[in-house]
């Protein structure tokens, strides 16, 4: 019985392992690769970077490196996080071009831009 | 770390008789007294005077303010044992206050458990009576209907309240919600409305005390240290003889007097912040070696020195505060 498991782990193992070596080659994307994505990093109440210009169907993730709690909010809702703690991050895809506003709820001060091209 | 005490020097020469004036006291708070009529201070340093003040005033409360209950960050890893030393430095007062002011950040992520805690936590303050405003930190999920149903019931819209007590009103707003982008705190139309019908029912020469988390007054805009629509609510209170805004939010004790209104910021009873404007700083906590919160918090402590006409701006050192030190906020060291 502990033969067999043994057995079926390497044997699903393989597989994977072929993936995460693939993935290290310099081979061009695929046509239906994912879309892009992009990193802001919330650290001394700045959204950093503040402005961002990506193309569309990008996703952005927000992740909060401050020892406050930060929240992530579109000036008309469009999108709204959740209150992030430390380390904690919010993604939202960006799939409508056009110029987004946002701020933090909680220190209104800070605020970012994305725009979304075509 | 001392220069964080800001003094406003610009109001010297004003008679201040009849202002209420606070003592902060290390890393607790404030303590204010009304006495035949006249709200008054006395020098925190001295415990002796506080004690005969106390003796002789017609009523006193404390107010404490920024209690993060749930922050465990480098910054202060037990908060809920500072907020016991603010409480256990409360009930050793020879008078128990009439009642505390809590002006908000209670918890540090608006959690059910952490509103608990604290509420445990202060179960064992002697004075009975605790009325609080909300800090943004108590009304994450945007509405503060936590934070309403358990502190706030009897109250108006998001939680303002105004209350007689012993011949002052006191009014209590909230200032950290619905707040605009690039903006800072933010009272709203209809609590402006509302104060300005509550403040015209009361007589000119009734002390007001009004109390909110966010400062009503420009302490530093570029961190948010200031509520946007703050003119139109201290425009109703012009006509009052003493008016005192006690805030909390910047984790420090600061003080203004412009004409009538003085204007006071208590300390945290759970990590310090930076000064305004500190270069290369940003408003959140700041961690100090270890073993030497209390202390420092203990250092940038402010005292109003009473029969001086001035702003009397002291920096205590752990040996001037000895005296005053009723509880065991020093045994950690």
């Amino acid at each position: 019985m502990k033969f067999f498991i043994q057995f079926l782990v390497l044997t699903l193992s393989v597989p994977l392992a072929l993936v995460a070596s693939g993935a290290g080659t310099a081979k061009p994307a695929p046509p239906t690769s994912e879309p892009p994505s992009y990193t802001i990093n919330i650290k001394d109440f700045m959204f950093s970077p503040r402005n961002l210009t990506i193309p569309v169907g990008s996703k952005v993730t927000w992740t909060n490196k401050d020892e406050e709690p930060h929240k992530v909010a579109e000036v008309n809702s469009s999108f709204t996080s959740k209150p992030l703690d430390t380390d904690e991050g919010f993604t939202y895809e960006f799939k409508v071009p056009g110029k987004y506003e946002y701020f933090c709820t909680v220190h209104p001060r800070m605020t970012g831009t994305i725009i979304v091209e075509k | 770390m001392s220069k964080r005490i800001i003094h406003d020097h610009n109001h010297d020469g004003i008679d201040r008789r009849g202002f209420l004036e606070c003592m902060a006291w290390a890393g607790t708070g404030a303590l204010c007294m009304l006495s035949g009529g006249v709200l008054k201070s006395y020098a925190l340093s001295d415990m002796r005077e506080v004690t005969k003040a106390l003796a002789n005033a017609d009523f006193s409360f404390v107010q404490i303010s920024d209690s993060h209950i749930g922050f465990n960050k480098s910054a202060n890893p037990d908060v809920s044992a500072t907020l016991q030393a603010a409480i256990d430095k409360i009930n050793a007062l020879s008078t128990p206050p009439s009642f505390i002011l809590h002006t908000g950040d209670i918890t540090q992520l608006s959690k059910p458990e952490e509103f608990d805690t604290a509420a445990q936590l202060l179960k064992g303050l002697k004075t009975g009576q605790i009325f609080y405003v909300p800090g943004e930190h108590d009304v994450l999920d945007g509405t503060g209907k936590l934070y309403r149903e358990r502190h706030a019931m009897n109250s108006m819209g998001d939680g303002w309240y105004s209350i007689d007590i012993k011949g002052v009103h006191f009014v209590g707003l909230v200032n950290v919600l619905n707040l605009k982008a690039g903006g800072l705190g933010y009272l709203g139309p209809e609590q402006l409305d509302w104060l300005e019908k509550d403040l015209k029912n009361v007589s000119s020469s009734t002390p007001i005390v009004v109390f909110a988390h966010i400062p009503l007054w420009s302490v530093y805009p570029d961190w948010g240290w200031g509520t946007d629509d703050s003119a139109r609510a201290l425009s109703y209170m012009r006509r009052f003889g003493s008016v005192t805004v006690l805030n909390g939010h910047i984790h420090q004790t600061m003080r203004k007097v412009e004409a009538n209104i003085t204007f006071h910021t208590a300390l945290s009873t759970a990590f310090p912040q930076p000064a305004p404007g500190t270069p290369g700083a940003s408003p959140g906590p700041i961690t100090v070696p270890a073993g030497q919160l209390r202390s420092l918090l203990g250092i940038t402590d402010v005292n109003f020195i009473s029969g001086q006409q001035a702003l009397a701006v002291t920096d205590s050192t752990l040996a001037d505060m000895g005296s005053a030190m009723m509880h065991p906020m020093g045994s950690q060291q």
